[in-house]
C-alpha cells in the first residue's frame, strides 16, 4: 500500500544570496504565512503537530529549537526540530500523521547562512575530533576525495561532471528562484579555481538564504483541503557509517538504502520508466551522477554517459534537476531536501512556470545532508 | 543509604591537573570559533535604533489589542502580521527577579547580579525586559516594586539592549 499522505500547501521565503532585512524569524514567518494561506488552514486551529529541521551551530544558538514556535503560530502545540534534513522532517511528519497524532502536520526548515561568518568552521567541526580534525583544509576535501573514488571505479569521464554544472546552472535561468543561474560552458566549469581536486568551484553548489514551510495532511482530510494535493507515496532515509576511512567513497550507499525503502513503500518496480522527473542531491556535480545510480535511474557508472547525451536535459527522457537544483538556485543547508520537494510540487500541480514539465506526473526528490555526512532521503511523489 | 555511600574507595588513578601539564596524559585540544553577525530583523533593528534614543517601543495587534514587547512583526497568538508601532514608558513593575551569586566561570561571585523580568509600564500586562536591576541593596528587592530604567548618556548609547545600564528603584525620586 502507497503511503499516501497530501501535501497540501506549500510556501518560501528568501531565496537570496543574502537576506539582510530580516531576521531568521521574520524570514520563517513569511514562508509559513504563504504556506497556511496555500492550504487554506489556520495553525492556531487546524494543526496538530509542527516540526522544524535546524541544526544549532547554523543558528548560532544553542537548543534552538525553543526559538521556533512563535513564527509557525505553534505557541503552545506539540513542536520538535530534527536536526537533519528537511525530507527527514517530511518523514516525521508522515509518521505523527499515520499513528493519528495528528491530521495537519507543519514542516519548516530554513538556511540563515549569511548571518555565519565562517560557514568551513562550522563543517570542519563535524569531522571526529580525535582521528580527523588534522587535516587543516576547507573542508571540501572531503567531496574531492568521494569524487576521485567515483570517477576511478566507475571509469566515468572527468566532464561529464562539469556537464553537470553547465546542465544545471542553465535550467535556474529559468527559475526565479535561481540565485546562481549561469549560461557556460565545460571549459569555464572545468577552467574554474580547484577547490579540492577534482573538484572545482562551479562543480560546488553556493549557499544561499531562505525558508521553506510544508503543510501535509492525511488522505482523508488532504481531500477537504484545496484541489491542489500533491501525494507522498513513499519514504525513506538512511544514515552511513561517519567513517570517511571507512565508508565507500564511490556510492551513496545511504541514498541506495533511501530509494529502496522509498521505491517499495511506493510500488515502484521499474525507476527510469516509472517517474516523468527527478530532483536530487547535486551539492557538487558528480553528486548527481552518484545519486542517479543510487536512485536506479541510471546504470552504475552510466549517469555521466547519459547527462553527456542530454537524456536528463529538461526536455530530455528523464528531466533531472530542471530547476537548477543546488548548482543552480542555491545550497540551503538543511531545508536543501525541502527545496527539491518545493521544485517538484510546483511541477506536480503544473504551477513551474517556464520551468514547466509536460505531463508531470510522478517524481522522486532526493537529499543528501552535505560534507562529511552520509545521510540521505528519498521521497516519491505523485500528483 | 544511596549507592555512592557504599563506596569506599574507587578504582583507578587519580589524574592531577599537573599530569595533564606535565605531557603524562594524551589529550586533543581544538579551539572551536564560530562566528555570527545575526540580522536582528525589522522589528528588533527598529527597538535598538529607539533606544539610542532614550526610547522603548513595542507592536501592537489590533486583533488581540496587545502592545508586545520585545517588539514583533508578528502575533504569535494570532498569528498575524502585528500593526502598528506604540511607544512605551522606560519605568515597570518587578515581575519577578532573582540574585546570582555564580559567575558564568561557575565561580562565586562577589558582587552579586540583580536579574530582573521588568513589566513595562505601557505594554500588555505581563510583558517587558529582562534586565540588571542597581542602585538597591539586593535585601530590598521586591516583586511588585516599581522601577525606573537608568540610561547610558546619549554619547555611550550604541542602539543595544544595554544602553540601559540597569533598572533602579522609583522610590523617593
Amino acid at each position: 500500500m502507497p503511503l499516501r499522505i497530501g501535501i497540501v500547501g506549500v510556501g518560501y521565503s528568501g531565496f537570496d544570496s543574502m537576506t539582510p532585512g530580516l531576521s531568521t524569524r521574520e524570514l520563517m514567518f513569511e514562508a509559513a504565512t504563504r504556506a497556511y494561506e496555500d492550504a487554506g488552514v489556520d495553525p492556531r486551529k487546524d494543526v496538530q503537530s509542527f516540526i522544524c529541521c535546524t541544526e544549532d551551530f547554523w543558528e548560532g544558538i544553542s537548543i534552538t529549537d525553543e526559538y521556533m514556535p512563535d513564527q509557525l503560530g505553534a505557541v503552545l502545540k506539540p513542536l520538535c526540530t530534527i536536526s537533519s534534513d528537511g525530507i527527514v522532517g517530511i518523514a516525521t511528519a508522515c509518521m505523527h500523521i499515520k499513528s493519528g497524532i495528528a491530521d495537519v502536520a507543519v514542516v519548516e526548515s530554513h538556511s540563515k547562512i549569511s548571518d555565519v561568518v565562517n560557514p568551513d568552521e562550522i563543517s570542519s567541526f563535524a569531522l571526529d575530533p580525535i582521528y580527523e580534525h588534522h587535516v587543516n583544509a576547507d573542508p571540501r576535501f572531503v567531496a574531492g576525495l568521494e569524487m576521485a573514488r567515483y570517477l576511478k571505479e566507475t571509469a566515468t569521464k572527468r566532464d561529464y561532471c562539469a556537464q553537470v554544472a553547465v546542465k544545471n546552472k542553465k535550467n535556474a535561468l529559468l527559475n526565479p528562484r535561481g540565485v546562481h543561474g549561469a549560461n557556460l560552458d565545460k571549459d569555464a566549469v572545468l577552467n574554474s579555481k580547484v577547490a579540492s581536486s577534482p573538484l572545482t568551484e562551479l562543480e560546488s553548489s553556493k549557499t544561499i538564504d531562505g525558508s521553506i514551510v510544508f503543510v501535509l495532511a492525511s488522505a482523508q482530510k488532504a481531500k477537504k483541503l484545496g484541489n491542489h494535493t500533491v501525494w507522498i507515496n513513499g519514504i525513506g532515509w538512511s544514515s552511513d557509517t561517519p567513517w570517511l576511512e571507512d565508508r565507500d567513497m564511490a556510492r551513496a550507499a545511504y541514498a541506495e538504502q533511501s530509494a529502496a525503502r522509498a521505491y517499495k513503500m511506493a510500488g515502484v518496480r521499474n525507476p527510469p520508466t516509472y517517474f516523468d522527473f527527478a530532483e536530487v542531491d547535486d551539492t557538487y556535480s558528480y553528486k548527481e551522477l552518484q545519486s542517479l545510480e543510487a536512485l536506479k535511474l541510471a546504470a552504475k557508472g552510466k549517469a555521466g554517459k547519459m547527462v553527456e547525451s542530454g537524456a536528463f536535459d529538461r526536455d530530455g527522457r528523464l528531466p533531472v534537476n530542471a530547476s537548477g537544483g543546488s548548482l543552480g538556485v542555491g545550497h540551503l543547508l538543511e531545508a536543501t531536501g525541502l527545496h527539491r520537494m518545493l521544485e517538484a510540487v510546483l511541477q506536480l500541480r503544473g504551477q513551474s512556470g517556464r520551468l514547466q514539465i509536460p505531463r508531470a506526473k510522478k517524481a522522486v526528490v532526493q537529499s543528501w545532508r552535505g560534507i562529511p555526512t552520509a545521510t540521505g532521503a528519498v521521497a516519491v511523489l505523485g500528483n | 543509604m544511596k549507592v555512592s555511600q557504599k563506596i569506599t574507595s574507587y578504582p583507578g588513578h587519580e589524574i592531577t591537573p599537573e599530569d595533564v601539564k606535565e605531557g603524562k596524559y594524551l589529550d586533543v585540544v581544538y579551539k572551536f570559533e564560530p562566528k555570527y553577525s545575526w540580522a536582528a530583523g525589522v522589528a528588533i533593528s527598529r527597538f535598538l535604533s529607539e533606544l539610542r534614543e532614550r526610547k522603548i517601543i513595542a507592536r501592537k495587534c489590533m486583533n488581540c489589542k496587545r502592545i508586545l514587547v520585545p517588539p514583533r512583526m508578528y502575533c504569535e497568538q494570532c498569528f498575524r502580521p502585528t500593526d502598528e508601532w506604540v511607544q512605551i514608558k522606560d519605568t515597570g513593575t518587578i515581575n519577578t527577579y532573582s540574585i546570582s551569586h555564580v559567575g558564568t566561570d561557575a565561580r562565586r561571585l562577589k558582587t552579586p547580579i540583580l536579574v530582573a523580568v521588568v513589566d513595562l509600564d505601557g505594554a500588555t500586562p505581563g510583558m517587558g525586559i529582562l534586565h540588571n536591576l542597581g542602585e538597591v541593596e539586593p535585601s530590598k528587592v521586591k516583586v511588585g516594586m516599581k522601577v525606573k530604567a537608568v540610561w547610558k548618556s546619549s554619547s555611550e548609547r550604541q542602539g543595544a539592549i544595554t544602553d540601559i545600564r540597569y533598572f533602579k528603584p522609583m522610590g523617593e525620586e
